[in-house]
């Protein structure tokens, strides 16, 4: 059976609106409650393989994507989940997908989504200097170092180039 | 008693830094974390700030060694976006680089590994033969790596008729030398003790991983990009896909090995149908949306995901290389091996990470012992050095080749 009827059979409620962009991919809005038994059964019963997760910051909230693939079918069923801001969370997956581990600590670190359940949540890419809240992926981010003032800043400079370079 | 060896922050053997912590208890490993990123280089939020066809260039700086992958998986995305074909001939001029590019990635691969367990022939031999690929491409593109011949719609530059018959005699050249390598590498002894059973992940590990590429069809994963979502002129030429049962080192080489006869055929074919016509649809306008890009690159699906706003530029672009869904099946390879084989396992996946110094630092409480890129090598070399006293009467075959 195509994997998204057979979703939309199983969990009749929390399935938002399906996108069919081409034969072989597929955009699926889900409730973020139930993200943890969609991918049990797409992971353990359809036998999916999670591609990566992103994120996206949008108007609406902070946008997880799931990009699961069916290699035997050639389709991606990429799965969308919404969490309001300021405090996005939802629930790991790590524990039923052993793949998805770095990739949630990623958006973590990035993006500042709350994985509930996630077995290591400790920081992942950003370095350790890093200040808490801060994320670089989002809009609001453009790129200053947050650990280093101006003032340090033009100290480096000077220290390197000689005192009053431009 | 448990010991943590910290292995980086530059990795020990190829070139980018990233810190594993292998956990061992005497001579084997019990676990393995990994820290990575101390050079992110934000290149999904640079995207942000460039027009698609820029992007192109910036993508392809992913990686010095696949530098044809991100770029083929980039356009597919930006196609699948605006809803566009490409024309004949540029799917074809784009499998051509691809493979071509698999052959010298394989080739550089099957050197290092050689490298890593004292093998110094193999290392020589195989980047020698690496560089009529390399020189091939010279002579297509005008660069030795980063090609820069992918544009969204199409290709940027054209390989003309008379260059295919340089193409041909480069492969006539090269395939008997890959065929050696086969021979010469799959019975080779101590090759075979040094690589066979070392390293080993099941086929339920590497399912439950999400592990793609050689790694997974080394475990007898059948996924292969260029078969199940078919992009370029991969569905108009005859070619296998190749899957080993063992997942072991020695079955990745496998893997790679028959990988490179795989392309040497493909690129054969393509040079013969090679249609004449367009090297671009043009795009006029990218629609508000999102597409999905893949790939298969020497390492594995290559995954591009563009948001669009409608605008000339992504509003998010999502790069998943395949080192990152090969990494975490270190956690299987890892356990229960020794810690002289630590240098070929971090190898076997191919990792595509860059660095320069290389250092590890044992530590067991009491006492704190460096150990830097040499005595990581010493430490492998020696385990084939005693392996190869077993076999001293044996023929090397590599050397009377």
């Amino acid at each position: 059976m195509d994997p998204v009827k057979a979703l939309q059979v199983r969990f009749p409620r929390g399935i938002g609106d399906i996108l069919e962009r081409s034969a072989s991919r597929v955009y699926v809005g889900i409730d973020a409650s139930i993200i943890k038994d969609i991918a049990d059964f797409l992971f353990n019963n359809l036998g999916a393989r999670l591609i990566i997760m992103s994120a996206l910051e949008t108007r609406a909230g902070m946008e997880v994507l799931y990009h699961f693939t069916f290699d035997r079918l050639g389709r991606i069923v990429t799965l969308r989940a919404v969490l309001p801001m300021p405090k996005p969370s939802i629930d790991s997956i790590t524990p039923i997908i052993d793949g998805a581990e770095y990739t949630e600590r990623e958006i973590m670190d990035l993006f500042g989504i709350e994985f509930v359940g996630h077995p290591n949540p400790t920081r992942f890419l950003l370095g350790d200097d890093w200040p808490e809240g801060v994320y670089p992926y989002r809009k609001e981010f453009h790129g200053q170092y947050p650990y280093r003032t101006e003032e340090e800043t033009a100290a480096m400079r000077d220290e390197i180039l000689g005192k009053g370079a431009k | 008693m448990k010991t943590t060896i910290p292995v980086g922050p530059y990795h020990p053997l190829i070139e980018e830094p990233e810190l594993f912590r292998v956990v061992v208890e005497g001579e084997r490993v019990v676990d393995i974390d990994w820290r990575t990123s101390y050079m992110h280089r934000g290149i999904e939020k640079i995207a942000e700030s460039k027009t698609y066809d820029q992007v192109t260039f910036l993508v392809e700086r992913i990686c010095g060694i696949c530098s044809t992958s991100h770029p083929i998986a980039f356009c597919n995305a930006v196609e699948d976006l605006a809803g566009i074909q490409i024309p004949d001939r540029a799917k074809y001029i784009r499998t051509i680089v691809a493979e071509l590019e698999r052959i010298h990635s394989h080739l550089l691969w099957l050197g290092l590994a050689g490298h890593y367990i004292g093998y110094h022939t193999v290392w020589m031999w195989s980047w020698r033969y690496r560089e009529l690929v390399c020189d091939l491409f010279e002579r297509i593109s005008g660069n030795r790596q980063s090609y820069a011949m992918i544009k969204p719609g199409g290709v940027r530059q054209d390989i003309k008729p008379s260059e295919y018959r340089g193409i041909v005699a480069a492969l006539d050249e090269l395939e008997p030398k890959i065929n050696m390598f086969i021979g010469a590498i799959l019975d080779d002894p101590v090759i075979l003790a040094r690589l066979k059973g070392v390293g080993k992940m099941s086929r339920e590990d590497a399912m439950q991983r999400c592990t793609v590429g050689p790694v997974a069809r080394s475990a007898g994963v059948d996924i292969d990009i260029r078969r199940d979502f078919p992009y370029a002129a991969y569905n108009s030429v005859d070619w296998k896909v190749i899957t080993q049962a063992d997942g072991d080192v020695f079955s990745m080489a496998v893997v790679r090995l028959l990988e490179c006869l795989e392309a040497v055929k493909i690129v054969r074919q393509c040079i013969d149908q090679i249609p004449e016509g367009e090297l671009v649809t043009e795009i006029a306008e990218v629609p508000v949306g999102e597409g999905i890009g893949v790939e298969e690159a020497p390492r594995g699906e290559c995954f591009h995901y563009i948001r669009s706003d409608g605008t000339n530029h992504p509003y998010r672009l999502k790069v998943r290389a395949p080192t990152f869904a090969n990494l975490p099946s270190f956690r299987s390879r890892f356990i229960g091996e020794r810690v002289a084989d630590i240098m070929i396992i971090l190898a076997s996946i191919d990792p595509c990470y860059c660095c320069t110094n290389r250092v590890m630092r044992m530590d067991d409480g009491t006492s704190v012992r460096a150990l830097d890129e040499k005595s990581l090598l010493e430490l492998s070399w020696q385990r084939t050095r005693e392996l190869d006293a077993h076999y001293v009467h044996r023929p090397r075959r590599l050397l009377e080749l």
